[in-house]
């Protein structure tokens, strides 16, 4: 493993941590689809290290207010700001911000028509402007920490979900982002692929990556949250700490969740 | 039988019996089948007999294929029915490939013939490499180097006036012409379109709905007789150039429609993935959304392009010989007045179109086929 060719020109440190102690700031954010207020009110703050899960009932807005955070969506009111960068309608603010943020889909959202490896590789070379050998070596290596470096040259429709999801993931971090969104990554996969997902994205979080999760699996939630947030009908309900929010949840609406998902 | 159950002895494959595979069964299957399909095969025995036939009495068994002017193809002097007259043909020959170009010159015809072909076979055939040099060769390069070869009046070459080209040549020059100047104006049209500027999106559609909504005849009309009333003086341009124009604008219109409909096809989550990923909108379009896009409408841009290659015989209304001008031009040559010459002579065009337009459609559904097995989705 030690003398791996492709460690030597990935980075040195994998995770690269916010230059803020505050990694995402919301502030009094609001958002409307039309006549539909779909993000009210809504304040969060994330710190460098943390690992925010978001669960709450459908169409609660967790899917919206994380798109909020690369600027996917538009708001109409309230302030973003990511490692020190307010997200405006000015595009340098969105593409450094995006640069610095790796986003999962529930979809995966795998671009079919490049292999793997050319997945990986599209955005370092195209977005930080690596040259192409440097992107694959980064490539190769994200490839391996999820364990699949043998798929790199297949297509995405010759992977099985799970291993679809993790290249997924391998395609962000080969941005190095500082900060990881995942929405529902885990449910469009078969359950005995759920486990290959969560078990890389607990890795992630043990190498100290800032993340933010929208998942109703609450074991993983258990196991790697920092901070739980639950949703609802736009607003934030409750934050707490994993161990509080799971025993003695505070608000009617998060009993009632809770209840409703632990049976 | 019981509610329960449990297997005890698995089944083994088994090999599929024997009456259903393999080609006689297949046909028996597809061609009578049932009664409509047994109706429908018949018919169309009938109907290929019918014409297939007296097709190939025509041209091959009663044909003329020796002779030096009209006196060899009359039943009189053959003293049979007589069917296609191949030496009028033959006779007219050079100008159904090349019009009145003067005979010392069409070896740059011939040359530029032969390097589209040395640019064009290797970017056909999937597994050679080079494919985006060879693209620019082939649509960048080559375009200029033809156009200096044909027109001359550079490195020594005695100019030719695009007047006295014709027949297959300026059939191929509106063809290929149409299709590398349609290519890339249709897709910004298409994007476009597609834009969130109002100003660019409303010019976009406009403009093509513009040009979809005049027939080609019109727009060869106005670019030969009523554009040069328009247009300064200074401004005027050749006759097949502004032909041209008209052609690749016209295309380019349609080509628009198709493309949009390729982007159109492509899940919001491409876009959503680029976008998170840092890609702008520019690299999102070329690395995501247009390979898979245009990969999605490859049968109907070839059949637009077919579409072109035929259409492009309306330029003969506007004093352009092309091919089929350049046939009815034949026609009216007394040595070769016989009761076979037009029919003959369609019959060599008609293989001629046929020939050309089957090829890029089998050429299509091969790349078709390949793009959609395995690899690549
Ligand atoms: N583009 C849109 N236009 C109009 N309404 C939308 C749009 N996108 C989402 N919505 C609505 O906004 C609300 C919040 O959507 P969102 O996807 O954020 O919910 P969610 O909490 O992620 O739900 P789920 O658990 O089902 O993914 C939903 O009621 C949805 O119908
Ligand atoms: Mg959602």
């Amino acid at each position: 493993m030690d003398n791996d060719p492709s460690k030597a020109a990935a980075p040195a440190r994998d995770i690269r941590t916010t230059r803020n102690e505050i990694a995402v700031d919301m502030e009094g954010v609001n958002k409307w689809y039309g006549a539909f207020h779909v993000l009210r009110d809504v304040n969060l703050r994330v710190m460098r290290g943390d690992r925010i899960v978001i669960c709450g009932p459908s169409g609660g807005g967790k899917s919206t207010l994380l798109r909020c955070i690369n600027r996917i969506e538009e708001w109409q009111q309230g302030r973003v700001v990511v490692d020190g960068v307010e997200l405006t309608e000015d595009l340098k603010s969105i593409d450094e911000v995006r640069r610095e943020v790796g986003m999962v889909f529930q979809q995966f959202n795998l671009f079919p028509h490049l292999t793997v490896l050319e997945n990986c590789a599209l955005a370092p070379v195209w977005v930080r402007g690596m040259s192409r050998k440097e992107a694959e070596a980064i490539a190769h290596h994200y490839l391996e920490r999820v364990r699949i470096p043998e798929q790199a040259a297949k297509y995405p429709a010759q992977l099985s979900g799970g291993q679809q999801q993790r290249v997924a993931i391998a395609r962000a971090l080969c941005m190095q982002p500082k900060i990881m969104l995942f929405d529902e990554p885990t449910s469009a996969l078969d359950p005995e692929m759920v486990k290959e997902v969560l078990d890389t994205m607990v890795e992630l979080a043990m190498d100290g990556m800032t993340m933010l999760v929208v998942s109703h699996e609450m074991g993983f939630a258990r196991q790697v949250a920092t901070r739980m947030v639950l949703m609802d009908a736009g607003q934030i309900i409750e934050v707490d700490e994993p161990g509080q929010f799971f025993t003695n949840p505070r608000h009617e609406r998060t009993k009632a969740f809770l209840s409703q998902i632990l049976h | 039988m019981s509610a329960t159950f449990v297997r005890e002895q698995l089944v083994a494959p088994m090999e599929q019996p024997r009456s259903n595979v393999g080609t006689p069964a297949w046909l028996q299957q597809k061609l009578f089948g049932s009664v409509l399909n047994t109706v429908v095969t018949i018919i169309s025995a009938v109907i290929f007999a019918a014409l297939v036939w007296p097709a190939i009495r025509f041209m091959l068994i009663d044909a003329v294929w020796d002779g030096s002017s009209r006196v060899d193809c009359l039943a009189e002097t053959v003293g049979r029915p007589v069917g296609a007259c191949w030496p009028f043909i033959a006779a007219k020959f050079a100008q159904f490939m090349y019009g009145f170009y003067p005979a010392e010159e069409v070896w740059r015809i011939n040359l530029t013939y032969a390097i589209g072909i040395v640019l064009l076979a290797p970017l056909l055939i999937p597994p050679v490499p080079y494919k985006v040099l060879n693209a620019i060769l082939f649509f960048g390069v080559f375009p200029v180097v033809a156009f200096y070869l044909l027109i001359g009046g550079v490195f020594g070459l005695p100019h030719v006036e695009t007047r006295v080209w014709g027949g297959l040549l300026v059939t191929l020059v509106i063809t290929f012409a149409g299709i590398i100047g349609a290519l890339p104006i249709g897709i910004v049209l298409a994007l476009g379109r597609r834009s969130s500027l109002l100003l660019v999106r409303w010019f976009c559609v406009i403009f093509i709905e513009f040009w979809r909504g005049v027939p080609l005849i019109t727009v060869l009309f106005f670019a030969t007789y009523m554009l040069p009333f328009f247009l300064p003086e200074a401004w005027k341009l050749d006759p097949l150039a502004r032909v041209l124009i008209g052609v690749i604008l016209f295309a380019g219109a349609y080509m628009a429609e198709v493309v949009r409909g390729g982007l159109q096809a492509i899940p919001r989550g491409q876009y959503e993935a680029a976008r998170a990923l840092g890609l702008g909108y520019w690299k999102m379009m070329a690395f995501v959304v247009l390979p898979q896009a245009l990969k999605l409408v490859i049968p109907g841009m070839v059949n637009s392009f077919i579409a072109l290659f035929k259409d492009t015989t309306l330029v003969l209304i506007v004093a352009i010989f092309d091919l089929l001008g350049q046939l009815r031009a034949s026609f009216a040559d007394p040595n070769w007045a016989t009761p076979v010459t037009l029919l003959t002579g369609f019959a060599f065009a008609g293989m001629i179109y046929f020939a050309i337009s089957f090829a890029i459609s089998r050429y299509a559904l091969y790349v078709e086929r390949r793009l959609s097995t395995g690899v690549a989705h």
